[in-house]
């Protein structure tokens, strides 16, 4: 510690900390357009001159180390003489367009003109500008205010990990842009918005139908991912506007993902269902809600066995819905409830742990010094990770993946194991061997037997060393993963190296609360012993009626001409959803409109464990209701005990006194060791890929207009490798007809030789795959 | 002695004739009264009337939503909806002066830094009905058309001041 003078006033500050970070700290401003606390130093603004003592010219508080004793005047006549005359350099190009630019109000270069600008300018020549550039759907650029102060660039570089913005020419005609035309495809993008000081990128959905001080200003949280990114939703007259990122550097420092920045948009959507639909001889009919939710009693109080009722809840709902929902369902004697809409395999599934998540903070993620991902795109499925990630990675983290496509991450991967879904288990043994080979203490029982046959490589060996020999180190278990077949084994197999290696398991769960969806017992295997039927077995079981809470079958469930063909069978449907589809219409008896995450209170548990809880901050749209109200109502309607829950705080405190404390740290997820069966994948068929692509999360995101026209959400078509293609005789951007099961649509072919060996690469969720079969089934080319 | 002058004075109505002199002298005085409607008091070229919204010789509205008005507005009397115009310009999807809360401060034209909304000379305007009063910006387009030549004039008049 040192101490430091600034205006008179002793500040303590850290040995190398700059200046700025010292006054920012004891709560003095300085002005600043370039320094940014997420990001590194470039002292190129000059706003920050102060004077310093015995320093022969003005200082950049920005790129000066405190030192001892040092005496530091931010206020003096010298200091405020070196900031005018940097603030009258700067406004010499930015235009005073004020009133027609949205960064008017927050804009720091207003506000500091007013405290330091001159009230005229010297300078008569000509000024600058530049032709605005088209960098895709998100964000609208508007350069000729541009102050140069390269947030947007160092951004790029040091947290997207993309260099997709760069800086041509000099000087006064240094210019801001992606080089070649092109869009901005980072999924982290929307936050150059929030870096900007000036109006030189804004947000192109709401441009100019906002003002600043119009806004409200509410503390949410993102939806669409499980890291639970902090975000602050602002409104005008109960109507998003927009949505920015907020600080908390456990979680996601000051960056959210484009996907929780835009998808408020479907809020709007003309699919948004407004009032309660009952289906009465084959016709929708809108009705009140009182008869509506009587009709859907009534309908489930038909069906006899009660243990013929399904119920399927999105696992991006908030805990107290889904804690309603498992109480109603249960309540009427019914235990098949579950969560998990793309799980395949559900063998292990009473290995789970009490509650699924990271196992560490998500802060800690980038304190880990080797990661082995397996299964996972994490950087399009939870961004907000994948720059936990990249961080670790700077700071010269080994990452491994076992994937199979490899992927385009923003860190380095150090071991690049793709290998197709079938394969990713022999993958699995060939690293517990080299655990084994690597360790003095005794292989876990029948674990040597599986894996006598596979082969070492030098890779696999050297993997494992790093993860042994870090002191911090994890094992990343992807959404993808979760899908794919033998999820179970491969998991084992993973545990055993995590244990062995000391090594934290962690899982990356899907949607933004399946961990909260765990803890809430939307599970079909908990409670009193008696065992429902998971999502898979609902649909394979073709029972009486079916409850969907918050999901689209035909988008959102693994296997969609299954889950619908079941559905359509079905007695007896009720959909809660704010969303309505025409399939939705083809298979549902009534479709009751629950308000989206925004309109109302609610909880999200997030990977790492934290209860986020936020209140409704938009509208509700038309007669919707939250969803936790509808299931109270429904409950009363049943006539169920304790159903009188006054607002979504009740239910909360009902369900954190249920759970009692849970163990979220790295002991909570190990796994009690049985030694998976050896499977040989000894099959010539092409194994599908079905990721779920960024922007086909959850229907709202399916929704976002403006997300739906970036790069990222070009998805349908069908990726295969150069040699499939060769093996087939296929051409890029061939029209191909893709078979699964009876099923056969057309698509675009691409080459891509990212993809494994005898994969195809067709992500689900997508319009295309909506009549397609299971994720990872085989698939064959016409 | 008091008592007698108090009488006198009732006796002969003196309090009212002191009162009737001062009608007396307004009765030859010169009448400053203003035959209205006929006749028509003197304007200033800083009359705050009606409002306006103007637009530039091209035909093309001034008003670009920066919703400064809006903002400075005491009686919270304009509400404005803005949005992207096909040609990419920020514009106004809808702009209203609610007539019945307008004080008439003259704030909004203050603000405005595109000389777009104004007041005019108009005062003589009324309602049937309440919502006669609410005016929409086709309304306020509309008045600008018809009294451009005035409102220009005035606003030149007033330029040397300002």
């Amino acid at each position: 510690m040192v101490t430091i003078k600034i205006n008179g006033q002793q500040v303590e500050a850290e040995q190398g900390q700059m200046l700025i970070e010292a006054a920012d700290n004891a709560g003095i401003a300085i002005p600043r357009f370039c320094y940014h606390k997420n990001l590194s130093i470039s002292a190129n603004c000059r706003m920050c001159l102060v004077e310093v003592e015995k320093a022969p010219k003005p200082m950049p508080a920005c790129a000066t180390p405190v030192a001892e004793g040092m005496i530091v005047n931010t206020q003096s006549t010298y200091a405020l003489a070196a900031q005018k005359s940097v603030m009258e350099f700067l406004l010499i190009n930015h235009p005073l367009d004020c009133p027609v630019c949205d960064q008017g109000g927050e804009c720091d270069l207003q506000e500091f003109s007013i405290g330091y600008g001159g009230d005229h300018s010297e300078y008569s020549e000509m000024k600058r500008v530049i032709p605005d550039k088209n960098i895709g759907s998100l964000i609208a650029t508007e350069l000729t205010r541009c102050i140069h102060c390269t947030r947007c660039i160092r951004f790029g570089q040091e947290i997207a990990g993309m260099r997709e913005l760069g800086a041509t020419g000099r000087g006064d005609w240094m210019e801001i842009g992606t080089y070649i035309e092109k869009s901005v495809d980072s999924e982290l993008s929307g936050n150059i918005i929030d870096l900007c000081p000036v109006g030189a990128l804004t947000s192109k959905v709401s441009r100019f139908t906002y003002r600043v001080w119009e806004l409200a200003s509410n503390d949410s949280i993102g939806s669409h991912d499980c890291v639970g990114s902090n975000c602050n939703v602002q409104t005008k007259n109960g109507q998003i506007k927009r949505v920015i990122g907020r600080q908390n550097d456990a979680i996601n420092d000051a960056w959210i993902s484009d996907r929780d920045r835009y998808s408020y948009e479907a809020l709007q959507s003309n699919e948004r269902i407004t009032k309660p639909l009952i289906k009465k001889e084959g016709q929708w009919l809108e009705t009140s809600w009182d008869e509506a939710l009587q009709f859907a009693v009534n309908g489930l109080k038909d069906i006899q066995d009660k243990t013929h009722i399904g119920s399927i809840c999105s696992p991006s709902v908030t805990t107290e819905e889904m804690y309603l929902l498992q109480k109603l369902i249960r309540g009427i004697g019914c235990h098949n409830i579950d969560h998990r809409l793309r799980q395949s395999d559900f063998s292990g599934q009473d290995h789970d742990p009490a509650f699924l998540g990271l196992g560490m903070s998500v802060a800690d993620v980038a304190t880990q010094q080797a990661i082995l991902i397996i299964g996972s795109n994490v950087r399009k499925e939870q961004p907000i990770m994948a720059h936990q990630i990249r961080q670790a990675n700077l700071k010269g983290a080994k990452i491994s993946c076992v994937n199979p496509v490899n992927y385009d991450f923003n860190f380095k991967v150090a071991h690049n194991f793709t290998v197709a879904p079938s394969h990713l288990f022999k993958e699995l043994k060939a690293l517990a061997k080299a655990v084994q080979e690597n360790s003095s203490e005794e292989a876990p029982e029948g674990l040597s037997a599986l894996v006598a046959s596979v082969k070492v490589s030098d890779e696999h060996a050297q993997c494992i060393t790093e993860l042994t020999s870090a002191e911090n180190s994890m094992l990343m278990l992807g959404t993808l993963l979760q899908a794919m077949p033998h999820y179970s084994d491969i998991r084992m197999l993973a545990s055993f190296i995590a244990q062995a290696t000391d090594s934290t398991l962690g899982y990356l769960t899907p949607g933004a609360n399946s961990s909260g969806a765990y803890l809430a017992g939307v599970l079909p295997n908990v409670v009193d012993g008696q065992h429902g039927l998971d999502t898979q077995a609902m649909f394979a079981e073709k029972l009486q009626a079916y409850i969907t809470y918050g999901i689209e079958a035909e988008r959102d469930c693994d296997h969609p001409v299954q889950a619908i063909e079941a559905l359509k069978n079905a007695q007896f449907n009720i959909s809660l959803s704010s969303f309505v589809s025409d399939t939705m219409k083809s298979y549902a008896n009534v479709i009751l409109p629950i308000s989206s995450l925004t309109e109302a209170s609610g909880t999200l548990i997030n990977v790492d464990g934290t209860w986020q809880s936020f209140n409704a901050v938009s509208k509700v749209s038309g007669l919707s209701k939250p969803g936790w109200k509808v299931l109270r109502v429904m409950g009363n309607l049943f006539n169920l005990a304790d159903f009188d829950y006054q607002s979504s705080t009740d239910v909360l405190e009902e369900l954190k006194k249920s759970v009692g404390t849970v163990e979220t740290t790295k002991a909570g997820n190990d796994i009690a060791w049985s030694c998976p069966e050896n499977l040989s994948a000894q099959t010539s068929d092409i194994q599908r890929i079905a990721e779920l692509s960024i922007y086909n999360v959850d229907s709202v995101t399916r929704r976002a207009s403006a997300l739906q026209k970036t790069q990222d959400a070009q998805v349908e078509c069908v990726k295969i490798n150069s040699a499939l293609a060769k093996k087939l005789k296929f051409e890029e951007a061939q029209n191909v007809i893709v078979k699964q099961d009876d099923n056969s649509i057309e698509m675009t072919l691409s080459i891509d030789d990212n993809i494994a060996d005898n994969c195809a690469y067709l992500p689900a969720g997508s319009l295309a795959a909506v009549s397609l079969g299971g994720g990872f089934d085989a698939i064959s080319f016409n | 002695m008091k008592q007698l002058i108090q009488f006198f004075n009732s006796l002969f109505l003196a309090e009212l004739f002191k009162g009737l002199s001062v009608t007396g002298r307004y009765l030859f005085k010169k009448k400053i009264t203003v035959q209205y409607p006929e006749e028509k008091t003197p304007q200033s070229f800083r009359f705050r009337g009606l409002h306006a919204q103007r637009r530039y010789a091209n035909g093309e509205e001034r008003c670009i939503a920066c919703k400064l008005c809006e903002a400075i507005c005491p009686a919270l009397a304009i509400s404005i909806e803005s949005e992207e115009r096909e040609d990419g310009t920020r514009r106004t999807k809808s702009y209203d002066i609610d007539l019945t809360k307008c004080i008439f401060c003259g704030f909004c034209e203050e603000s405005c830094p595109v000389d777009s909304i104004v007041e005019t000379r108009i005062f003589e305007y009324h309602g049937d009905e309440k919502s006669d009063l609410y005016m929409t910006k086709e309304k306020l387009l509309a008045i600008g058309d018809k009294y451009e030549a005035q409102i220009a004039a005035d606003r030149a008049n007033d330029a040397p001041y300002r």
